[in-house]
């Protein structure tokens, strides 16, 4: 179910102001990406070109192409809404849904998708709470908000609500940069484990977390603060941090930078 | 020389905050003798119309306070009072969520910033102007409306019409939820806007449409807005004066149709009778102004129930 993602000549917009100048890459199914980079070099605004939530900002577009498998999610005729049912979303802070309880958090997309039986959804939010290494923690309090949850405890449960979908895709945007270095860890290992079943991209300023998690490494860079962020080189993670081919890359991971 | 180091300084209360301490106590502490003030003038006064009245106070469907005995009943006010600021709640919340979702959630940048300006300035025209166009354009233009009510619900008698002006409750209902649109929009748009961006894109990255998004994030979160700000219309309708007595043609009949001419609201009947009441008369007003104070009361209590019992999915982290 895990896809390949391909992207081609992309360019993202806010306005007129160009965030991201003509990338082009391709994530492997089942595995790790990670995108580092200094702050501003557009690896959050090109993450949030692949489930399309890019244009959801004002002014926000986009050119080029971007393919999952074969199909084209910048295509004439494709819904936006039906390509974030497809690419999931890890956010930078845990944001459960306050008004709803655990367990309606993890069914949230369900109920959007369709109607389920209660048994049937009894089952999958038990599973994906599984999958996401909380339902310990939480199975005797289902029914209470999630918002009463600790900061990581909260992050795994966006991650179950993520994962509840099925998505093929999982996008995580520094999700772990609001979070104490246990639950770090927490969500690290969760993040071995769900690479299983899904193509994980994940954002992160932390070096030491992209060589932990990742399978391969994206870095991104800008020429100078309002120039477009471009796509400097993306390798194997072991090949990026002990032998990089550019030396913008080098200064970065060995903390030379700027 | 001089005070050894370790000695403890002094702890000094300087002016600004003496003289801010006692300005806010000063007016926390006005604020409750002017309630209770309020309070016990009304009871007062409400009690020695009471105890002369020789008609039943809450059942009588008549007011003549001014005869000797007098005679007079708040029956027909409570019931004029609560099914007039119904059907303005009826019609005008749900409208105003519309507009105000229209104006936070659906709207291009530039409407949003007209409609929302004149949202506002329908707030600020004067109730007397509202009851001059109620009397001289709605209820001659009520007419239509009521005649085809009256032709598919007329067999309910609650729509039953016979033609005559339209100076009923219905009409003050309808006027009143025009009245108190403006500040039901307003509050609860403020409350939309506020949503956190964090659960709307929560909601889309799920693959949530537009609508989906406002019902899993901004309704819920905006649910408590949403109750105080109609307990502020419901507030304003229950106490409207002036442009219910210049659209109703009063009387101390409750009738069965909501559309026939007739009928009284607290407001209304003070207004229309306090000119020509003696001291008895006026004695009455209060004490059914004191049942109209009570009234408000219960209901903002009700709000404050509904709000208190679901805070912790209040969303106010």
């Amino acid at each position: 179910m895990a896809k390949r993602i391909d992207v081609t000549g992309l360019t993202a917009y806010y306005g007129t102001h160009k965030a991201i100048d003509d990338i082009s890459m391709h994530v492997e199914p089942m595995s790790v990406t990670a995108f580092i980079g200094p702050s501003g070099c557009g690896k959050s605004t090109f993450l949030r070109t692949l489930n399309r939530m890019h244009e959801v900002t004002p002014g926000g577009r986009v050119e080029g192409k971007v393919l999952l498998d074969d199909e084209d999610l910048y295509g004439p005729g494709v819904d936006p809404v039906s390509v974030r049912r497809t690419v999931g979303m890890v956010f930078q802070r845990p944001n459960p849904f306050p008004t709803m309880s655990i367990y309606d958090n993890v069914a949230a997309g369900l109920r959007l998708n369709g109607s389920y039986r209660k048994s049937e959804l009894d089952d999958i939010v038990e599973k994906n709470l599984r999958g996401a290494n909380l339902w310990n923690e939480v199975k005797d309090r289902l029914n209470k908000p999630g918002s009463g949850l600790s900061g990581g405890q909260q992050q795994r449960l966006c991650i179950a609500r993520a994962t509840a979908v099925e998505p093929e895709v999982l996008l995580m945007d520094e999700p772990c940069s609001a979070l104490d270095p246990i639950s770090t860890l927490a969500i690290e290992d969760l993040i071995g484990q769900l690479k299983s079943t899904f193509t994980i991209v994940i954002v992160t300023h932390n070096m030491q977390q992209a060589a932990r998690v990742s399978d391969r490494t994206a870095f991104f860079n800008l020429a100078a603060v309002g120039q477009p962020g471009k796509l400097i080189e993306i390798g194997d993670t072991d090949r990026i941090f002990s032998n990089p081919t550019v030396r913008a890359t080098e200064d970065y991971i060995s903390g030379r930078f700027g | 020389m001089g005070t050894p180091a370790t000695a403890p300084r002094k702890n000094t209360v300087r002016l600004g905050d003496r003289v801010f301490s006692g300005l806010s106590k000063g007016s926390g502490i006005a604020l409750l003798v002017i309630m209770a003030a309020i309070a016990v003038f009304l009871t007062i006064r409400a009690a020695i119309a009471i105890a002369h009245n020789e008609g039943n106070f809450l059942t009588t469907f008549q007011w003549d306070a001014n005869a000797s005995p007098p005679v007079f009943g708040i029956a027909v006010l409570l019931f004029g009072t609560v099914v007039s600021s119904v059907i303005a709640m009826t019609l005008a919340v749900p409208v105003a969520i519309g507009i105000a979702l229209f104006i936070s959630h659906y709207a291009p940048r530039r409407l949003a910033g007209i409609i929302g300006y004149v949202v506002d300035l329908l707030a600020a025209v004067p109730s007397i102007i509202y009851g001059l166009w109620g009397a001289l354009f709605l209820v001659p233009h009520m007419t239509g409306l009521f005649d085809w009510l009256d032709r598919f619900f007329g067999w309910t008698g609650i729509f039953a019409y016979d033609g005559t002006p339209a100076r009923s409750l219905m009409t003050v209902g309808i006027l009143l939820a025009i009245m108190i649109l403006p500040i039901i929009t307003s509050v609860t748009r403020e409350v939309f806007k506020q949503t956190p961006k964090a659960h709307e894109e929560a909601a889309l990255a799920l693959g949530a449409t537009r609508w989906e998004v406002i019902r899993m994030t901004v309704l819920p979160f905006g649910r408590s807005g949403i109750i105080s700000a109609s307990m502020l219309g419901l507030g304003r309708a229950l106490g409207e004066t002036m442009a219910v007595a210049t659209v109703l043609s009063p009387s101390f009949l409750i009738n069965a149709s909501l559309l026939e001419s007739g009928g009284g609201t607290f407001a209304q009947n003070i207004a229309s009778q306090f000119k020509e009441a003696g001291s008895m008369g006026r004695d009455a007003l209060i004490a059914s102004g004191l049942v109209l104070f009570v009234l408000t009361l219960l209901v903002n209590g009700a709000a404050r129930l509904i709000i208190a019992r679901r805070k912790e999915y209040s969303g106010s982290l």
